[in-house]
């Protein structure tokens, strides 16, 4: 298959056939971090700028690392020293970016559609790490290069999405793409953390986490953001853990071989039990483990179509 | 200066409908008359000879329509403060090259119009500018800022029509009770923009599957409905009338004919946006489909046609709310609300003519006769009164090209749409101040 995407900005306008050949060519490019010099050529003299206006520890890291094992010359910018500070426009930050001829540029931004913004006005590649409540295409793939990695399969398998599902872009492209796959995703948490229309993307909605964990294969938790308590969208910590949380007792409703997923970082005790986290079912540094390969095949793909990846 | 307008269906709702010719002298109408057919210039009593002969121009109007100067009830205008994006005077070139002779403007300015000396300002402008009549908006409140009444006899004696927060909603009841009561001492209008704030916080959009799918928050459609409903229990509670601006949601319309049955003193208005476009206009994160209130969802917008046509909404206004690309090219969530209006306005209406929503008469209402009712200003094609016309050509089909506008900002969803009909001529006061003829 020919890969001929521009840019990843979200997993709604991936095809099926290219979310394979995504997860494909990651599942080669994983054995590269398992050698003991672990750096290839192939994206040698390809320029990769990782732009976060937003924080973010794993994700940058991750991309970083992706880029660096692939030979690209990486560098970051964060919000705080780059010229936003001082009143420039993300257009004008980009384009003075792109002068400087850049092959791939990987965005977080705290906007829904920057990505797709930038996307439309720049020659580059663009990767969308993460845009506000949309969308976050790479842990997308990387969650679903795990559940395949561990299941074999993703069609037919029963999902379970538990918590801030309004404000989780991981939620939306993990609906998206997990039916687009074949399996059925059902959501549940607080009825303030269900947004409107949510099923027009494919999912249920269970409301409360007993039936949706009921004979799940995979249960995936939302992180908590405390931050958005002036929004009134939960009572206290203790409940929600109470009601919402993920806790050994709790997992006994699912199947006997379920995978428990979180993006982090995890907030312990509350969305999830510090025994469920650390457990036997837990592949939360798997997905970690996975979200350098992902990111490496999304590099590959954008920047270096010409060649084939040197795996080898 | 005499100049005969001839042949055109003259439309003055509850006055005139008609094929007639009509006679300005200098600022004022002198004569209406029917065409006779086959030859348009009877004689002139006055004169004794056939009138086209006495006059310095005859414009022929054949087949298009003769109207009452349009009035837009709801302009940004940006001066004082923000004449980057608009000026007092390239708004009125903008409105009468769109077919309004006449505008109000809201207060929203830098400063606010919340005194006599920002009232005074703004006329004096328009003056220069010297095209449509501009009449100035008020504030309800000082700056703004909700916590206390302006002074409504002194705006009200240096030409304000009206007072209004616009973009800043009265949250505060009382405040907005007494402003009604204190409002109407004087004679001023309050047009209300009604918006819970709390309830609409952080909103980016519509709420619903569109929003919750870009990832964008929410504006729920009861926002504005509460607030519409809270307005008008006010309104019943003061018995003095109110004027809701921008209705957006089928639940306003639905409280407004509710309150109108009941013979509550309250008027509405809508833009065209909102009975032209849904939100699936923002998909792709475009700008230029944010506004306050949010395109809503295709019920909704139904709803606003419905009440257009059961004269639930008296009036579209165009709410036109001029930024330059330093507001609208940036994230979806930090661009600037609004969107301009005065130069498609009249060809988006239309179109609720040609689908039989509503007739070329009621149109005429809602852009001329009730705006000019609701705020008290002489309109009308009157023998002795101002010669303030427009002329509409309903045939005409264009493109519109949002590069060629009058206005100093360019944010439209409508720029490349085709549309059908629009004003060609615009007389204030006897003088052509737009000639779409010449083109």
């Amino acid at each position: 298959m020919q890969f001929s995407r521009k840019d990843i900005l979200d997993i709604e306008s991936l095809s099926v056939d290219e979310i394979d050949f995504i997860l494909d060519t990651a599942d080669r490019m994983k054995e590269i971090s398992t050698r003991p010099v672990k750096k290839v050529p192939t994206l040698r003299g390809k320029t990769v700028v990782h732009f976060f206006y937003e924080p973010s520890t794993r994700t940058r890291t991750s991309f970083d690392i992706a880029a660096k094992r692939l030979s690209a010359d990486s560098l970051s910018i964060s919000a705080s020293s780059s010229s936003m500070v001082k009143g420039e426009t993300l257009i004008d930050t980009a384009r003075n970016l792109e002068a400087m001829n850049p092959d791939v540029i990987v965005i977080r931004h705290s906007s829904s559609g920057a990505p797709h913004m930038l996307a439309r006005i720049l020659k580059s590649a663009v990767i969308n790490a993460g845009d506000g409540t949309h969308a976050h295409p790479s842990q997308s793939l990387l969650d679903m290069m795990t559940v395949r990695e561990k299941k074999g399969k993703i069609k037919g398998l029963k999902i379970a999405i538990i918590g801030d599902i309004s404000h989780s872009r991981v939620a939306r492209s993990n609906i998206t793409g997990f039916t687009k796959m074949g399996a059925s995703v059902v959501l549940a948490g607080p009825c303030t953390m269900i947004p409107k229309g949510i099923e027009t993307l494919g999912a249920s909605v269970a409301y409360n986490i007993k039936d949706a964990i009921c004979d799940a294969d995979v249960i995936i938790m939302l992180r908590i953001q405390k931050e958005r308590q002036n929004s009134f969208l939960f009572s206290t910590d203790r409940e929600y853990a109470k009601f919402y949380g993920l806790n050994k007792s709790r997992l006994k409703g699912a199947r006997d071989d379920v995978l428990v997923m979180h993006p982090g970082p995890v907030n312990r005790g509350v969305e999830m039990a510090p025994d469920v986290a650390d457990g036997p079912f837990s592949v939360i540094l798997d997905q970690v483990t996975n979200g350098v390969a992902v990111r490496m095949a999304l590099l590959y793909l954008v920047a270096g179509g010409v060649r084939d990846a040197d795996t080898d | 200066m005499r100049i005969l307008i001839s042949g055109g269906r003259v439309v003055d709702p509850g006055n005139l409908d008609g094929k007639m010719d009509i006679l300005v002298d200098d600022d004022k109408i002198v004569k209406i008359v029917k065409t006779v057919s086959g030859e348009n210039s009877p004689p002139d009593k006055l004169h004794d000879k056939p009138y086209d002969k006495i006059v310095d121009k005859v414009i022929n109007a054949s087949g298009k329509i003769v109207t009452p100067g349009l009035i837009d009830m709801h302009v940004h205008l940006r001066e004082p403060g923000h004449e980057y994006k608009e000026t007092i005077e390239s708004g009125c070139v903008a409105a009468v090259s769109g077919g309004f002779t006449a505008v109000c403007c809201m207060p929203n300015t830098n400063p606010v119009n919340d005194n006599r000396q920002v009232t005074e300002y703004i006329l004096k402008k328009a003056g220069e500018a010297g095209c449509a009549r501009v009449y100035p908006v008020g504030a309800i409140s000082k700056g703004l800022k909700g916590d206390g009444l302006c002074e409504y006899g002194d705006l009200k004696s240096a030409g304000a029509v009206a007072v209004s927060d616009d973009g800043n909603p009265v949250i505060d009841s009382l405040l907005m009770r007494r402003a009604l009561e204190y409002a109407d001492g004087f004679g001023l209008r309050v047009i209300s923009h009604c918006e819970d704030l709390p309830l609409a916080r952080g909103g980016a959009m519509n709420e619903g599957a569109v929003a919750t799918r870009m990832g964008l928050a929410g504006i729920p459609n009861a926002a504005e409905s509460i607030m519409v409903m809270r307005d008008i229990a006010l309104c019943e509670l003061t018995g003095v009338p109110v004027h809701i601006a921008h209705v957006s949601t089928m639940e306003s319309v639905r409280a407004i004919r509710d309150a109108k049955k009941r013979g509550a003193p309250v008027t509405a208005e809508t833009a065209p946006h909102y009975f032209t476009l849904t939100q699936d206009a923002v998909k792709g994160y475009n700008t230029n489909a944010k506004m306050n209130p949010p395109l809503r969802s295709a019920n909704d917008r139904q709803a606003i046609i419905n009440g257009l046509a059961d004269k639930t909404i008296d009036v579209i206004a165009t709410d036109h709310a001029p930024h330059s690309s330093i507001e609208k090219d940036v994230e979806f969530d930090m661009a600037a609300n609004g969107i301009i209006g005065l130069e498609t306005s009249v060809s988006l209406s239309l179109k609720l003519v040609e689908q039989g929503v509503i007739t070329i008469v009621e149109l005429i209402e809602k852009m001329s006769t009730n705006p000019a009712g609701i705020l008290g200003l002489k309109g009308g094609l009157n023998i002795g009164g101002m010669a303030d016309i427009t002329i509409i050509d309903p045939d005409v089909s264009f493109s519109v090209d949002a590069g060629s506008f009058k206005s100093l900002s360019k944010n439209t969803p409508f720029d490349r749409l085709n549309l059908k009909g629009r004003a060609i001529l615009t007389m204030v006061g006897g003088k052509i101040v737009y000639d779409g003829f010449a083109k």
